[in-house]
C-alpha cells in the first residue's frame, strides 16, 4: 500500500498526533500542503521553525510566548493587583480573547491528582503563593474547570493563601449567557441563586 | 398516557455475534426469540450500551467485539423520543487503543448526556441472586433506577467515585497533606449527600408507584440501610467531613474508604408475606425484581411522560403462564418498549399482534 516517500510518511504521522487530527485527516492535509507548496507549506515550515526556536514558557506566568517574559506580564498597563489562576495555557487565552480581564495570570500546568502523580510542587502552587505575597497584590481569581480535580485544586489553593493578604474568589457558576432557566438542571440553578447578586 | 419513547432502528456492526444487523421497529414490545447462541442477548447488551456505564454484562470493551478478528465494534440506534427523533451511536476501534466514542445527534457527548435520551432498565438472569448476594449488585440496582429517574446521577456518582479514588491513593501512599484531604474529602461529602438524598427519592418513588398501581407482581417495601453509609436525616456537612477527617488512619490502614454511600445497601421485603426478599423463594425474589422494575417504569411514565425501555433477558422462561401473561398485560398497558428474549415463540403467544417478533437463526446457519 504505502509507496509514499518515508520523509512524507513521517510528516504524516506526526501530524496525526495533533489534537484533533488522526491518520486519515493527516494525511489529507499533507496532500493539501504539497499541493500548495509556495503559499502555504513553506511559510508553515518557517513558522513551525520559528516557534520551535523561539517560543517558551513565560518565567513568571507559564504562558506560552516568544521570549523570557510573555507579552502579558510584560505589559506595564496590565493591572498588578489582580492575578488570575488557570489550569492550562489554553485557558489563559480563552480569557483573552474574552478581553474582559485587564490583571496577571498564573499558570498551573495542570490540576492536583493523585491518581496522575500530580501533587501542590508540579503546579507551581508555592511560587502562586510567593506572587500574591507581593504587597501590589490584592486579588486572586480562580478561574478553574467546575471538575473533581479542578475544584480540589481551588480548595487547596486557597487553604494555601490564607495566610497572604489577599482577597480569594472563584469565577460565578450558574445560568450560562443566552441560557433558559427551564432548560437547566437542579444543581447549575442551585449555584445560579446561590451567587444571586443585586442589579 | 405518557409521549411515545423507543428505538425506531438499530444498527450493529462487529458487535459480538453480529456482524451485520440492522432493523427498524414500530415501538410495540419486541419478542426475541431462537435458539442458544442466536445472540438475543448481544442485542439487548448493545441497547444497553445506549446508557451511562459499561451496559448489562458490565463488559469490557474489547470482549464485546466480533470475532475472531475483534478490531472494534458500533451500535447506532435511532430513537423516537419527547424531543423528537434522536441518533445515539456508540463505537471503539481497537486498533487505534482509543476509547469508546459517544455521540448524539452525530455531536461527541459523555456518557452521562446518553441518560438524558433514553432511560433503560434491565432485568437479567445474573440478577436472579440479587437478593442474597452481595451489597454491591444491589446498590448497582438501586443507583441504576435512581438514574433512570434522574439523568443527573451519573455525574454526582462518578464525582464521589473520582474524589474518594483520589483520597485512597493518597492515604495509599501516606500522603497526608491535609489541606489536600480537606479539598477531597468536602467533595466526597457534597456529591456523597446528593446521591444519599437521590437514592431516597427513588425509594419514595418506587413506594408511591407501587401503591397506586394494581399489578400481579407482588409489592416490594424498600430501603436503603448500612450503617456505613450516611443516613438520608442526618447529612450535616461539617459533620461528614470530621468522620471522613476522623477516619484518615483507619482508612489507610484498611486501604479503602469505611465510610460512605458506597457502603449503602438496598433492603427489600415482600410486602403481603412480610418477609424480606432473601429468604423468599428464588421465582417469589424474580417476582419483587420484576415488580421493582415494573414500578420503575409506572414512575417514569407518570413523573417525565416518556416512558424507559426495558431489557428483559429470559424473563418469561421463569414465569408460570398467568404470571407472564399479567407481566405482557402490564407492560402493553405501559405503553413501553420491552426487549425480551425466549428459547422459543411459544413463550410469547400470549402477547400477539401487541409485540413485534424478532426471530434470530442459530449461529451455524448464520455463518454459511
Amino acid at each position: 500500500m504505502s509507496q509514499t516517500a518515508p520523509e512524507i510518511e513521517e510528516l504524516i504521522r506526526l501530524l496525526g498526533k495533533l489534537p484533533g487530527l488522526g491518520p486519515r485527516s493527516a494525511r489529507r492535509a499533507v496532500l493539501h500542503l504539497a499541493r500548495r507548496r509556495e503559499q502555504l507549506l513553506q511559510p508553515l515550515a518557517t513558522a513551525l521553525a520559528e516557534v520551535a526556536e523561539k517560543a517558551r514558557p513565560c518565567a513568571i506566568c507559564g504562558n506560552v510566548d516568544i521570549g523570557e517574559i510573555c507579552n502579558v506580564c510584560a505589559d506595564p498597563d496590565r493591572d498588578p493587583s489582580t492575578l488570575c489562576v488557570v489550569e492550562e495555557v489554553g485557558d489563559l487565552w480563552a480569557m483573552e480573547r474574552a478581553g474582559a480581564f485587564r490583571g496577571r495570570y498564573h499558570v498551573l500546568g495542570g490540576v492536583l491528582s493523585a491518581l496522575d502523580g500530580v501533587g501542590p510542587e508540579e503546579l507551581r502552587i508555592p511560587f502562586l503563593v510567593e506572587r500574591a505575597r507581593a504587597p501590589e497584590v490584592t486579588e486572586v481569581v480562580l478561574a478553574l474547570n467546575a471538575t473533581v480535580d479542578g475544584q480540589t485544586t481551588a480548595h487547596v489553593i486557597a487553604e494555601a493563601l490564607s495566610g497572604a493578604d489577599v482577597r480569594v474568589t472563584s469565577l460565578a457558576k450558574g445560568v450560562p449567557v443566552g441560557g433558559e432557566l427551564d432548560y437547566l438542571d437542579d444543581g447549575t440553578i442551585s449555584a445560579a441563586l446561590g451567587a444571586r447578586r443585586e442589579i | 398516557m405518557s409521549d411515545t419513547c423507543f428505538i425506531k432502528a438499530l444498527d450493529l456492526r462487529r458487535f459480538r455475534s453480529h456482524v451485520a444487523f440492522s432493523r427498524s421497529f414500530d415501538g410495540r414490545p419486541v419478542a426475541i426469540f431462537g435458539p442458544n447462541g442466536a445472540g438475543k442477548t448481544n442485542i439487548i447488551e448493545a441497547i444497553s450500551l445506549l446508557s451511562p456505564g459499561r451496559g448489562l454484562r458490565a463488559a469490557k470493551s474489547e470482549d464485546m467485539a466480533g470475532r475472531p478478528d475483534p478490531i472494534g465494534w458500533a451500535i447506532r440506534a435511532t430513537a423516537d423520543t419527547v424531543d423528537g427523533e434522536r441518533e445515539l451511536a456508540v463505537s471503539i476501534d481497537l486498533r487505534t487503543g482509543g476509547r469508546r466514542k459517544l455521540t448524539v445527534d452525530e455531536a461527541p457527548v459523555g456518557q452521562a448526556a446518553l441518560g438524558e435520551v433514553l432511560r433503560i432498565l434491565w432485568l437479567t438472569p445474573a440478577m436472579d441472586r440479587l437478593w442474597i448476594e452481595g451489597a454491591s449488585e444491589r446498590r448497582r440496582f438501586l443507583d441504576r433506577t435512581t438514574l433512570a429517574f434522574d439523568p443527573k446521577h451519573a455525574e454526582r456518582s462518578a464525582a464521589y467515585e473520582r474524589a474518594m479514588r483520589e483520597r485512597n491513593r493518597l492515604l495509599k501512599e501516606g500522603v497526608f497533606d491535609p489541606s489536600w484531604l480537606d479539598a477531597l474529602e468536602a467533595q466526597m461529602a457534597e456529591h456523597g449527600a446528593q446521591i444519599v438524598i437521590a437514592r431516597s427519592k427513588t425509594v419514595d418513588r418506587l413506594r408511591d408507584a407501587q401503591e397506586g398501581a394494581s399489578s400481579a407482581f407482588p409489592r416490594a417495601d424498600i430501603a436503603v440501610v448500612g450503617e456505613d453509609s450516611p443516613a438520608v436525616d442526618d447529612l450535616d456537612a461539617t459533620q461528614y467531613r470530621q468522620r471522613l477527617a476522623d477516619s484518615r488512619r483507619r482508612d489507610a490502614a484498611a486501604g479503602r474508604t469505611l465510610f460512605g454511600p458506597h457502603r449503602g445497601d438496598l433492603e427489600a421485603i415482600y410486602k403481603e408475606k412480610s418477609m424480606p426478599a432473601r429468604e423468599c423463594s428464588t421465582g417469589e425474589q424474580k417476582a419483587l425484581l420484576i415488580s421493582l422494575v415494573l414500578a420503575t417504569a409506572r414512575g417514569i411514565c407518570a413523573e417525565i411522560s416518556a416512558p424507559p425501555i426495558l431489557l428483559l433477558d429470559e424473563v418469561a422462561a421463569h414465569l408460570d403462564e398467568g404470571r407472564r401473561a399479567s407481566l405482557y398485560d402490564e407492560i402493553v398497558d405501559l405503553g413501553v418498549q420491552a426487549w425480551m428474549t425466549g428459547t422459543g415463540p411459544e413463550l410469547f403467544t400470549a402477547l400477539g399482534s401487541r409485540a413485534e417478533m424478532l426471530e434470530l437463526a442459530s449461529p451455524d446457519s448464520v455463518a454459511d
